[in-house]
């Protein structure tokens, strides 16, 4: 039996009269990859975000439902937003690092935290950098603008940075989906290492991907939850006609 | 396939062209006269003595020291309250306001107090500043007539309403153009809000609010009408400077409660009130030279700085 990180139940969320979120129920396992696949606006984004709170920085967002980390609704009044990210670690679409220096980036997250130490915070910038696969690349070059990185070492730059925090949750929102083959495959690559360790969601559009990375797939449709099972059944034998015509490219 | 090789002609394209020509060598025509005619009548007069000596003989000989020195000294005490207040308040607009009736009537305001004709804020600042705040600290601190009359402090006040539009608003750009995916990443780590906006979105907005604190230093230090009734003098044979003395050691401060000789003001009473205009005439022209190359340094300043702002921006 898995052990279940995330449990969502019967979620709704809608943007001023517009329901973009209907009914969601899922369970997402610990330590696995899961995979948010569906065509543009079908709302796996919004629910990518539902679970971090992120949507809390839009107004006019209005949300029913629950969704329980390890049986604790993060919805609940007496949860602190700050605390909640700090667990749930996001990637987002375009490399979004700070104008400042690679090491400014990778201990921002330590640095609002309050953590001071020098050692401790060159030891976490080493540790992550090679989590990211990334150390043997810039070594030399911490104290660079970390924007003359090229966009596949940015992006790595930002999941490490991400992991600086230590989450137990990844969030990745098209991590790869701005970059060249040869970048994506060392995403990708790294996303199979790190779900040793973190729970991992995966929103992607590139079909392709979700197969190669995920070990659980959920298909998306017009704000709802159509079908979510095992990567491998999902891609060759979905129970849903709608699912089977997406994921063979008749639409989407 | 005659016809491919006919060209058209685009007559009423190359007349709008020309006359848009025209009138672009009338304006730098008229530019350059202003400028040209200051700068070969004033440029006879420049010189070390005339930039810090006092005037004498009635304005008709000496220099301009005091006038630069009162320049200096109101500008930098109205950036004292200026950029704080201008700063903070735009930082709420756009980071912290929500979008309410109340907070568009802020916004309208800011926009219509940038219309307001100068002489208003003077008359402003000597009901508001002299007359109420001035007169009752004054009352409470029993200190007899020392704030209740026209002196720098208040000048500088007043001038910072002035210019408190220009600082907002370019603080609300700047503000405005950090992208919203840095804030994402910053909350996404777990930073409270006020560590995004410290840590995050300041350090990125700080070259264009630097630009509009310059453009606020150079606007408040050619303006004359707000100040004529606040404190600008004709003629002082002291600067407006006291010793602060802690113990045996003193330092030379500007006294906030003196009156003050101001560059702009000093060009209008030497075009009016002049005892000789033909002797006077030269130092005119001089103050004005000062005067236009201080404001014009300011602006390339902050051109220089919105300049490399874009740059960085560019490469994001």
């Amino acid at each position: 039996m898995k052990e279940v990180k995330i449990s969502v139940n019967n979620f709704d969320l809608y943007y001023g009269e517009k329901q973009a979120l209907k009914n969601i129920s899922i369970e997402i396992p610990a330590k696995k990859v899961t995979a948010f696949i569906g065509p543009s606006g079908c709302g796996k984004s919004t629910f990518l975000r539902v679970l971090n709170r992120m949507n809390d920085l839009i107004d006019h967002v209005k949300i029913q439902g629950e969704v329980l980390i390890e049986g604790v609704n993060i919805y609940d009044k007496q949860i602190d937003v700050v605390n909640l990210r700090k667990r749930i670690g996001m990637v987002f679409q375009k490399s979004n690092l700070f104008p400042k220096t690679i090491y400014e980036n990778l201990i921002y997250g330590l640095k609002i935290n309050g953590i001071r130490d020098k050692k401790v915070l060159d030891e976490t910038a080493e540790k992550t950098l090679k989590q990211a696969a990334l150390w043997n690349e810039v070594y030399d070059r911490l104290h660079e603008p970390a924007l003359s990185l090229s966009g596949g070492q940015q992006q790595r730059l930002c999941i490490a940075r991400a992991l600086a925090v230590e989450p137990e949750i990844v969030l990745m929102d098209e991590p790869a989906s701005a970059l060249d083959p040869l970048s994506t495959a060392k995403i990708e690559e790294l996303i199979h290492e790190l779900k040793t360790k973190y729970t991992i969601v995966i929103v992607t559009h590139n079909m392709q991907q979700a197969a190669r990375v995920s070990d659980q797939t959920a298909f998306f449709y017009l704000g709802e939850l159509i079908e979510y099972d095992k990567t491998s059944k999902i891609f060759t034998n979905p129970t849903k006609k709608q699912t089977e015509d997406y994921v063979t490219g008749r639409f989407g | 396939m005659e016809q491919l090789k006919q060209k058209h002609k685009d007559v009423q394209g190359i007349i709008f062209i020309n006359l848009i020509r025209l009138l672009f060598l009338v304006l730098v025509i008229i530019l350059l006269l202003l400028l040209g005619k200051i700068v070969v009548e004033g440029s006879g007069i420049l010189s070390l003595e005339f930039v810090f000596d006092s005037p004498r003989n009635n304005m008709t000989k000496g220099g301009i020291g005091p006038a630069i020195f009162g320049t200096i000294a109101v500008t930098f005490i109205m950036i004292l309250f200026a950029v704080p207040l201008g700063v903070f308040s735009a930082i709420y607009l756009n980071e912290y306001a929500k979008d309410t009736f109340f907070t568009r009537v802020i916004r309208t305001s800011i926009n219509n107090l940038a219309g307001v004709p100068s002489i208003v804020f003077g008359l402003f600042g000597l009901g508001f500043f002299i007359l109420f705040i001035g007169r009752n600290i004054d009352d409470v601190l029993e200190t007899g007539l020392l704030f209740g009359q026209p002196a720098l402090l208040w000048a500088s006040a007043t001038l910072a309403v002035l210019v408190l539009p220009i600082v907002i608003v370019s603080t609300l750009e700047a503000l405005n153009s950090v992208p919203k995916t840095h804030r994402d990443a910053s909350y996404g780590l777990g930073a409270t809000k006020w560590q995004t906006i410290k840590h995050v979105v300041l350090p990125q907005a700080r070259p264009g609010i630097l630009t509009g604190t310059i453009l606020a230093i150079s606007r408040g230090a050619g303006e004359t009408a707000p100040i004529l009734f606040l404190g600008a003098a004709f003629f002082l044979p002291n600067l407006p400077v006291v010793d602060l003395c802690i113990g045996d050691y003193c330092i030379p401060m500007i006294n906030p409660t003196e009156q003050f000789m101001y560059l702009a003001y000093h060009i209008f009473i030497l075009a009016t009130q002049s005892s000789n205009p033909t002797k006077t005439l030269p130092i005119q022209y001089g103050s004005t030279l000062v005067l236009i190359a201080l404001t014009f340094l300011l602006n390339i300043t902050a051109i220089l700085f919105r300049y490399r702002f874009r740059k960085i921006l560019g490469r994001l």
